[in-house]
């Protein structure tokens, strides 16, 4: 053996190449085949900046987490992706977020067409006051998705199938949506998300209100889901990041400091902050 | 210990000092292995069937630390499910503690050779042979548990290459042994003894190898296992 080669000083691993600057993410942020792609996005809400420079790559028919502490800028991000923070007047976006090469923030792009492309899944389960039938159907109804009856009952029935729910509610579709279990709410809420065929669909929490069954439930769904949408979900659980995505971006104080496939990132993090963070220490 | 990987520093306090507290037990289970084998090597130098009965005996406290240990490593992953380097640290406490106790057995059996041949004199000049071995394998034993202590991998990866070292010393002693048996038929039933104890020796060595490695594991987080010792060099200077 080389008596030199024992000598050589120890390196990070290869995915920490760029490791040492909290300036730059590290990890693997960008993707040959991404089904959304931000580059340099930075959102301020008034003098406030919430992120800065951020750029990842979503991946097609994957589960992204994003985790980071209360106030990193997660859902702030999640948000941009369907243009949800339009209604906030204060708040100002730069930099380039693609959808399929399209630019999501370009002025022939339609933030209700887009948001029917890009479907949100919010903490709390928030079915409107109509029917659990009405809640599935009010998408496909305002965008023109059903012909007639018949399509548009095929339409729900697919949905709430997919959502994983229809066993449960097929005697009662008329009944209140808000009847329904917390669980049962927010897979109504995928449900009805679903049902206008979206590409891609963000969740902000969308078990942190539920108890472990409805949650282990929910994540199952996630996982099947992924077989035909892209998913992007903002989560607290570190146990759930872990379950259920396949890369883990880590936000902190507005940047993205890591990304990688998360059995890496729950296994052997390259970046300091991330490894504190997963591991429950100081910051 | 290696900077990198701190064990305190947890917002949970109770959750630094299991940490801690389990990463002393292994330590301390290290010590009491190091001197069982030193009394199993003691015994069949000096043919003293006190110490190898001794040995034999406090196997049972050997196999009581590991169960201990083990219960503490599955706690904590009920209850704290660890991650990143945390979860590396328990992972490699686990493995580490079975090669430990699987040193302890081949300990035992060093002692239970001697006490086999306690009546015979020719057999413990023959003994005297495994002087060599049984230094080095001493010596790589402590290294690798101080690499586990200080979490250092240069010292772990230094302490793997002792293994080919160890290996080419048993095969020479296979040699000789085996030359003695062809020569001399009657001396094959001692002879049987001091080979079964060259591999017992010869297995400490690999279990020693597999603790570095498992130091690899935890520091960087990389398996450098059954890769051969020229990619374990390169992997870890990745």
């Amino acid at each position: 053996m080389d008596k030199n080669v024992l000598k050589k000083k120890n390196k990070p691993a290869s995915p920490c190449l760029s490791l040492g600057s909290f300036e730059a993410t590290i990890g693997e942020n960008m993707l040959n085949d991404a089904k959304i792609s931000t580059r340099d996005v930075n959102v301020s809400y008034g003098d406030k900046q919430a992120i800065y420079d951020a750029s990842l790559d979503i991946g097609r028919n994957q589960v992204i987490a994003l985790i980071g502490p209360s106030g990193c800028g997660k859902s702030t991000f999640l948000r941009c992706l369907n243009r949800m923070n339009d209604t906030i007047a204060i708040c100002k976006i730069s930099g380039k977020l693609l959808l399929d090469g399209e630019d999501i923030y370009a002025k022939k792009m339609d933030p209700v067409l887009l948001r029917a492309r890009v479907g949100m899944v919010f903490q709390k389960p928030n079915p409107f006051p109509k029917s659990i039938y009405d809640n599935v159907a009010y998408g496909p109804r305002i965008h023109g998705l059903a012909r007639n009856n018949a399509e548009l009952d095929e339409i729900v029935i697919t949905s709430l199938e997919k959502s994983g729910l229809f066993e449960e509610v097929k005697d009662r579709l008329n009944a209140p949506g808000t009847s329904l279990s917390g669980g049962q709410q927010q897979r109504l809420c995928i449900a009805r998300t679903i049902a206008v065929s979206p590409e891609v669909i963000l969740m902000d929490e969308p078990a942190s209100a539920l108890d472990p069954i409805a949650t282990a439930i929910i994540e199952e769904l996630i996982d099947e889901l992924r077989q035909n949408y892209t998913i992007v979900i903002v989560t607290h659980s570190m146990q759930q990041a872990a379950r259920v995505s396949q890369r883990t971006a880590y936000f902190h104080m507005g940047k993205i400091v890591e990304v990688g496939e998360t059995s890496r990132i729950f296994t052997n993090p390259c970046h300091k902050m991330t490894e504190n963070y997963i591991t429950g220490k100081f910051g | 210990m290696n900077q990198d990987t701190p064990l305190g520093g947890h917002i949970s306090k109770r959750f630094d000092n299991e940490l801690e507290d389990i990463r002393h037990q292994v330590l301390a289970m290290g010590g009491l292995i190091e001197t069982q084998v030193a009394n199993g090597l003691r015994g069949l130098f000096e043919s003293d069937s006190d110490i190898a009965r001794r040995v034999v005996q406090d196997d049972d406290k050997v196999n009581r630390m590991e169960l201990d240990i083990d219960d503490q490593c599955l706690k904590i992953l009920a209850r704290r499910r660890p991650a990143a380097s945390d979860l590396r640290l328990v992972v490699a406490i686990i493995k580490t503690i079975n090669d430990l106790e699987r040193i302890g057995d081949q300990a035992e059996k060093l002692g239970r050779n001697q006490l086999e041949l306690v009546d015979d004199d020719a057999g413990s000049l023959h003994f005297m042979k495994l002087e060599h071995l049984g230094e080095l394998v001493s010596k790589m034993l402590n290294k690798a548990l101080d690499s586990f202590a200080r979490m250092d991998v240069d010292e772990a990866l230094k302490t793997i290459a002792l293994d080919e070292k160890i290996n080419a010393e048993f095969d020479g002693m296979m040699r000789q042994l085996i030359t003695h048996m062809m020569e001399d038929p009657r001396t094959i039933r001692n002879v049987l003894r001091v080979s079964w104890c060259a591999r017992a020796l010869e297995r400490i060595g690999d279990h020693s190898k597999n603790i570095c490695e498992h130091v690899v594991f935890l520091v960087q987080g990389k398996d450098v296992r059954h890769i051969g010792l020229k990619a374990q060099v390169e992997m870890a200077s990745e």
